[in-house]
């Protein structure tokens, strides 16, 4: 046997480019976290405090009572409006949202690509058309269908007019064009229907697809403020990021407005749509750019 | 297993573009019968008609004793190979396999033995439970090949099955799918672009060009009787060589004056001589001059390539003789002659 040993003498040198590399998403990372920090730190104080010197960087002991008091405390007059109230209602909302646009923008781009349809292209570009249309837009009318039908203050009420998803139609269309023809006639053949095929093949084949559509439509409706204020007017209906907005109104009044607990509140908002951007991460990355057939 | 009938099939698209004439055949039960012919041909679009994935536009289609021109395909009891295999990639091999069963409410423990049965033929009992992806392509055409068989379908339709394959495994396949039809003695239509493909499966097989049929025919007839230059250009490699002649004082000339054969009677003027390269013999008395430019050694057999009265020609000589490139004389077989007109039609 030859014994073959290396020593490294000679240390790998510095790549300046691999630190610039670093040096920069350093600095972006801290551009995005800092201002987070810088909240978190003050759920820490006293309010009084925060009022008094702002940010510091010293880390107090109010965490536990603000938490306490963001979790289950009611700001309004019904006592409805507790932060786990507030949380359960947007995850109602993301949840939903997020559901109900993946199989509606599905159903959609199925008929779209896998029939016949007459108009189907004229169809498509009508729904595509909807994106110049936000709901900024069409607020009003918006408004008016849903009190009409009495949805006001109702989940369905929240949801159901935003399902409707052109971006969701768009992506499936383009998944569903790339999914090869013979896989159809295959399915033909073996005897399986038009819904059968729906739910046993595409359904299955668009996985990592609707994984990807479920984050971006769930952080889409968890973060939905103007919809949810114009829709609901009892506290027991308040999202999140609604009801954070209905805490520091008091800042007007002449009460010490409750920093702490609305900050942590907004901390708390936060959390559920990172959580599920790291938990789908590797999905969502496959969804959008690989095509696993 | 069923008798096929087409009777004056037509495909038009809604373009306007005609991919398949009026087309008429008969398959007897337990045929194995070869579309063949060049890309766009439409070989493809008949076996799709026949699927029932391509709508038929004029005429009618008889599997077994029903016209199922507008039978739904899962309705026409068949089974399809497809050249990319089209397996369900979410699906296991078992359940890619049992799909069909399981859509036609076959009972599950019917379904467990077809399953395991199709496995053992086609030696797949090892894979039953991975994916596609993680199949050979060879093992992937196995398991399309099981999901047709385990339907015991009146009828195999082939699209281009070995395609996706390489050289050798596509040899080893071709036997495998012929002699697996020889044993359940279904029904079946093959559609390749590859004429070896065909000559060695076919019982029958059917030439296409242009969306017309050029000549059906038993592999030997389409080879040594082809109807048309086109048959005899696509069929046979290297392929039949095709000069022109003419036919004058009774005998077939070629450019030059070289006399090759007594004429057929009664034809003048010019025509198309076709001799398959393997029915020229070198011979320094030959009637014929052979200029050879470029000798293909291919093992068991040589082909030299070069000009007979200035036009391409190619012959076929065995390994144990050796011949140089230049000029030297060559001897055809009268009998083995082919004579085509004008219009690549034969006389």
């Amino acid at each position: 046997m030859v014994d073959i040993s290396v020593t490294r003498t000679a240390r790998r040198p510095i790549r300046w480019t691999v630190l610039l590399d670093h040096a920069v998403l350093i600095a972006g990372s801290l551009f995005m976290l800092l201002p987070l920090l810088i909240v978190l730190q003050t759920t820490t104080m006293p309010d009084t405090d925060i009022i008094q010197h702002g940010p510091q960087l010293k880390i107090g002991d109010q965490f536990d009572e603000n938490l306490q008091k963001a979790m289950v405390q009611a700001s309004g007059f019904s006592g409805e409006n507790t932060g786990l109230r507030m949380m359960l209602n947007s995850f109602i909302l993301g949840l939903g949202f997020a559901f109900g646009k993946i199989v509606l923008g599905m159903m959609a781009a199925y008929a779209l690509v896998y029939f016949r349809l007459r108009f189907a292209t004229i169809a498509f570009w009508l729904i595509f058309t909807t994106l110049l249309l936000p709901l900024e837009v069409r607020i009003l009318p918006s408004y008016k269908v849903v009190q009409n039908l009495g949805m006001l203050n109702t989940y369905h009420g929240l949801i159901v007019p935003l399902i409707a998803s052109a971006t969701a139609t768009f992506f499936f269309r383009q998944f569903f064009r790339s999914v090869p023809e013979e896989l159809v006639e295959a399915a033909r053949i073996d005897g399986a229907g038009p819904v059968k095929f729906f739910v046993d093949i595409l359904v299955p084949l668009s996985q990592t697809m609707i994984a990807a559509m479920f984050i971006i439509m769930f952080v889409y409706g968890w973060n939905q403020y103007l919809w949810p204020t114009m829709i609901t007017t009892e506290e027991s209906m308040y999202t999140l990021v609604r009801g954070i907005k209905q805490i520091t109104q008091v800042l007007e009044g002449a009460a010490v407005p409750e920093f702490g607990r609305s900050n942590l509140l907004a901390i708390i908002a936060v959390v559920p749509p990172v959580a599920i951007v790291i938990f789908f991460q590797s999905w969502f990355v496959k969804g959008l750019t690989e095509s696993d057939k | 297993m069923a008798e096929v009938k087409l009777n004056s099939v037509r495909k038009i698209y809604p373009n306007g573009a005609e991919a398949v004439t009026p087309s008429s055949f008969h398959i007897q039960d337990g045929e194995f019968v070869v579309l063949v012919g060049p890309s766009g041909c439409g070989k493809s679009t008949l076996l799709r008609m026949i699927a029932g994935l391509e709508e038929i536009t004029e005429g009618e289609l008889m599997i077994g004793d029903r016209v199922v021109n507008h039978t739904d395909p899962a309705d026409r009891d068949i089974a399809m190979v497809f050249q990319n295999y089209a397996l369900y990639p979410h699906m296991t091999v078992k359940k890619n396999i049992a799909y069909g069963l399981k859509n036609r409410k076959t009972p599950g423990d019917e379904i467990e033995r077809k399953v395991a049965e199709a496995a053992q033929m086609l030696n797949l009992g090892d894979y039953l439970d991975r994916k596609p992806s993680q199949l050979s392509g060879g093992q992937r055409q196995r398991v399309a090949m099981g999901r047709a068989i385990v339907r015991d379908p009146a009828l195999f339709l082939f699209d281009e099955p070995l395609s996706n394959l390489d050289a050798k495994l596509r040899n080893q396949m071709r036997i495998e799918i012929k002699a697996l039809q020889r044993r359940l003695g279904v029904t079946s239509i093959y559609v390749t672009h590859d004429q070896v493909e065909a000559m060695t499966m076919a019982d029958r097989i059917i030439v296409l060009n242009g969306g017309r049929i050029e000549q059906i025919g038993s592999p030997s007839e389409i080879y040594h009787n082809p109807t048309s230059t086109f048959v005899a250009s696509f069929m046979g490699a290297p392929p039949m060589n095709l000069l022109d002649a003419r036919i004058a004082d009774g005998t077939v000339q070629l450019d030059g004056g070289a006399h090759v054969a007594a004429a057929p009677n009664g034809k003048t003027g010019p025509v198309t001589l076709g001799i398959r390269p393997e029915d020229v013999k070198l011979d320094a008395a030959g009637a014929l001059h052979f200029d050879i430019d470029l000798i293909e050694e291919l093992g068991a057999h040589r082909l030299l390539h070069g000009k007979v009265a200035g036009q391409p020609f190619t012959t076929h000589l065995l390994k144990d003789v050796t011949v140089e490139p230049g000029r030297h004389g060559v001897r055809i077989d009268p009998s083995k002659l082919c004579l085509f007109d004008t219009t690549g039609s034969r006389l």
